[in-house]
């Protein structure tokens, strides 16, 4: 596959033509950490960070985002219909997604992108999105990935991979996608450059693993019924702050929203960690405490996708729920938890 | 304060042996350096877990909401003071619990401290005052005295003020601590200005509602921004409806919060929704005279009425 590199002293430029053609996405500090965001005009994405502190998923899945919008003034010829509303779903790219990130959108994409259901909204933004990868050679201590299927130089989800060789760039050229960004950006300049010990050398520096090697054999009901759940989940608040956080939780809710006669009809995000997100119109609620929540988060990721797609677990390792829950519940420990669990060495069962 | 783990593993064993309560409440070790987690012990031999260091920043007074066993739990002065609203407010029975007072010192911002490094911090240990923190760019003693977080800062109640047995003699609270400076800069603001930092304070919330839910007063089994019928308010990421929910959460607090810090400790993004909550803080001692959880016998203001209020529309 190709290498190309970049010299750094030319890379505003190439932004420069690339936002011609793309609208351009990357990582921006804002306050004490970064996160994507459009880039503005001359704004450069800035690559001084270990990952965002929320993940890129927003690049396809915004938190809110508009489907429909109708009016409800019988005056107007189309009232009580819903109209799609103009959307830019012009070329973008993603630079500086780490490669955790990218991978994500390929188990999302499991989901969302499938013969028989597509989600068109995803759908669009993710086909018109190149993705520019920064491989990571300084992880984090929480980064897990080399364990849950994906990598500090991880290639899968992403178009070019960049790997920073202090005045330059190296550029790993994976897809058609990432073949014409590298002709729009005007990057030519190919070298027989190997990253191969630089890749080494940065999944050596992963210090952290998970087991999941027991999980497919185990049947879901005996996890399900695991003794460990009600200590596992005493501690968790039940915010939504490892599902917001993660690249790789999917959940949305549809809300209507009017003001006066005009209305949208819209997405946001949401979390299987709250009480709401399972309560039904009778007023019945099937997940009704923080146990049965904790247990549906982890089963979702660690077990239930697992078993569907038989394709890895629902987890790349980013390791962002472990650093953000305020209470420190760990993935890591509730994974070697499932992943040992031996159903015939306990006898008592949560409800 | 890492002393106290004698006495209250002591105390705990004990309380659990004697049959006095069926679960103590308290932290165990976490994964991540200054990161304690809330567990609880059932047996005596749970006891061995529990840890007690200045990263138990966690209000476990959230814990006792609504629970029907006999419960012993370990009580910084906020916690105890959310215990008593809790008492107050009859989400739990002052005899189903036995509060193991922890009298405080402070706990320590661990988002200051790992501004203090350039790369991830390694280990933090604690030693008479100091914290050794080890960073991948090496290794630093510093004060704990100047990495408190915010809130206890300005703590004017460390020690709890109630308890059934103390794992450590009462410690002198602070003197002189100005607890409001920050709200005054914000209250002489023009509007504008004003306006521009509110903006900017909640500009990052991504509406996860940690700060909601690490609160112990936040207990209402339906908040308002999930009722739907009728629907309060948006639930985007809609900037309008996004300060709506912190301003009237904010509200709901007011007269009863303890400024233990557990909101802005929980939030994923830094964000200090104290502001509003301090606000209302200092406007219930300026207005009632009145701070909230000191005395069981005592209704916060916003839910009682007193024959010589000075107010006429009231009357
Ligand atoms: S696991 Fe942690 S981050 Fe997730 S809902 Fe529970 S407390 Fe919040
Ligand atoms: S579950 Fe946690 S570690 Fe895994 S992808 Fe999501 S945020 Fe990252
Ligand atoms: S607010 Fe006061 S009692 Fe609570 S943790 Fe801080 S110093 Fe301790
Ligand atoms: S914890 Fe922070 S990000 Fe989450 S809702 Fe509260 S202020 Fe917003």
């Amino acid at each position: 596959m190709k290498v190309i590199k970049i010299d750094k002293k030319d890379w505003a430029d190439s932004l420069g033509k690339l936002s011609g053609p793309y609208r351009l996405f990357g990582p921006v500090r804002d306050k004490d950490f970064h996160n994507f965001k459009e880039l503005g005009n001359d704004e450069q994405p800035d690559f001084n960070f270990q990952n965002t502190r929320v993940s890129a998923k927003s690049m396809v899945l915004p938190q809110s985002e508009t489907l429909f919008t109708y009016s409800l003034d019988e005056k107007e010829p189309d009232h009580h219909q819903m109209r799609e509303p103009e959307k830019n779903y012009s070329p973008r790219a993603v630079l500086g997604i780490r490669p955790c990130d990218a991978k994500a959108f390929l188990l999302v994409k499991r989901n969302f992108d499938t013969p028989e259901y597509k989600d068109p909204y995803w759908v669009r933004a993710y086909e018109a999105s190149t993705f520019v990868g920064l491989a990571c050679d300084d992880p984090c201590s929480t980064c897990f990935c080399t364990s849950a299927g994906c990598g500090p130089f991880h290639e899968e989800g992403l178009d070019l991979l960049l790997v920073d060789a202090g005045d330059h760039f190296l550029a790993k050229v994976l897809t058609q996608k990432g073949k014409n960004l590298v002709q729009a950006a005007g990057w030519g300049v190919e070298t027989n450059a190997d990253v191969e010990l630089m890749k080494r050398t940065a999944e050596s520096r992963i210090a952290s693993a998970i087991s999941t090697e027991q999980l497919k054999g185990k049947a879901a009901t005996d996890l399900y019924h695991a003794p460990f759940w009600e200590e596992a989940a005493f501690a968790c608040i039940n915010c939504g702050t490892c599902t917001y956080s993660c690249p790789t939780c999917w959940c949305f809710d549809i809300q209507d929203e009017n003001h006066g006669n005009a209305g949208v009809r819209m997405r946001n995000w949401d979390s299987c960690m709250y009480p709401l997100f399972t309560l039904h119109g009778s007023g019945h609620n099937p997940r009704e405490t923080k146990i049965h929540r904790v247990r549906q988060r982890f089963m979702h990721k660690l077990k239930y996708y697992l078993d569907k797609y038989d394709a890895g677990i629902q987890c790349v390792g980013c390791g962002r729920c472990i650093r953000l829950c305020p209470v420190n519940i760990d993935i890591r420990n509730i994974c070697e938890l499932m992943n040992s669990h031996d159903p015939g060495a306990c006898t008592c069962q949560v409800a | 304060m890492v002393g106290y783990i004698d006495k209250i593993k002591e105390i705990s064993e004990r309380l659990l042996k004697e049959g006095t309560v069926e679960m103590v409440i308290g932290f165990q070790k976490g994964t991540l350096p200054m990161m304690n987690t809330p567990c609880f012990a059932k047996t005596p031999e749970d006891v061995g877990n529990f840890v007690w260091d200045s990263h138990c920043g966690i209000n476990l007074a959230n814990y006792l909401t609504d629970r029907k066993e006999k419960i012993g739990v370990i009580a910084k002065g906020c916690d105890s003071r959310s215990i008593v609203t809790h008492i107050t407010e009859n989400k739990i029975k002052r005899e189903q619990i036995f509060v193991i007072g922890a009298p405080c010192k402070g706990m320590m911002d661990r988002h200051k401290i790992a501004s203090l490094f350039e790369t991830e911090i390694r280990s933090v240990a604690e030693n008479d005052g100091k914290l050794i923190v080890t960073a991948g760019d090496g290794e630093k003693t510093l004060e704990k005295a100047d990495l408190l977080q915010k809130n206890c800062a300005v703590c004017a109640h460390r020690n709890p003020v109630i308890h059934d047995e103390l794992a450590a003699d009462p410690v002198e609270d602070q003197k002189d601590v100005d607890r409001y400076a920050d709200v005054r800069e914000i209250e002489t603001m023009p509007p504008a200005e004003k306006w521009d930092y509110f903006d900017d304070l909640f500009s990052a919330c991504i509406r996860c509602y940690a700060c909601r839910n690490a609160c112990p007063l936040c207990y209402c089994p339906t908040c308002f921004v999930d009722e739907s019928q009728p629907q309060w308010v948006g639930k985007s990421t809609d900037p309008i409806d996004t300060k709506t929910f912190h301003f009237l959460r904010a509200y709901h607090c007011a007269g009863r919060c303890t400024d233990c810090g557990s909101c802005e400790r929980a939030c994923p993004m830094g964000i200090n929704m104290r502001m509003l909550t301090k606000k209302l803080e200092k406007d219930c001692i300026d207005a009632f005279g009145w701070e909230p959880g000191l005395d069981l016998n005592q209704r916060p203001p916003l839910d009682t009425y007193k024959m010589d209020d000075p107010e006429d529309f009231i009357k």
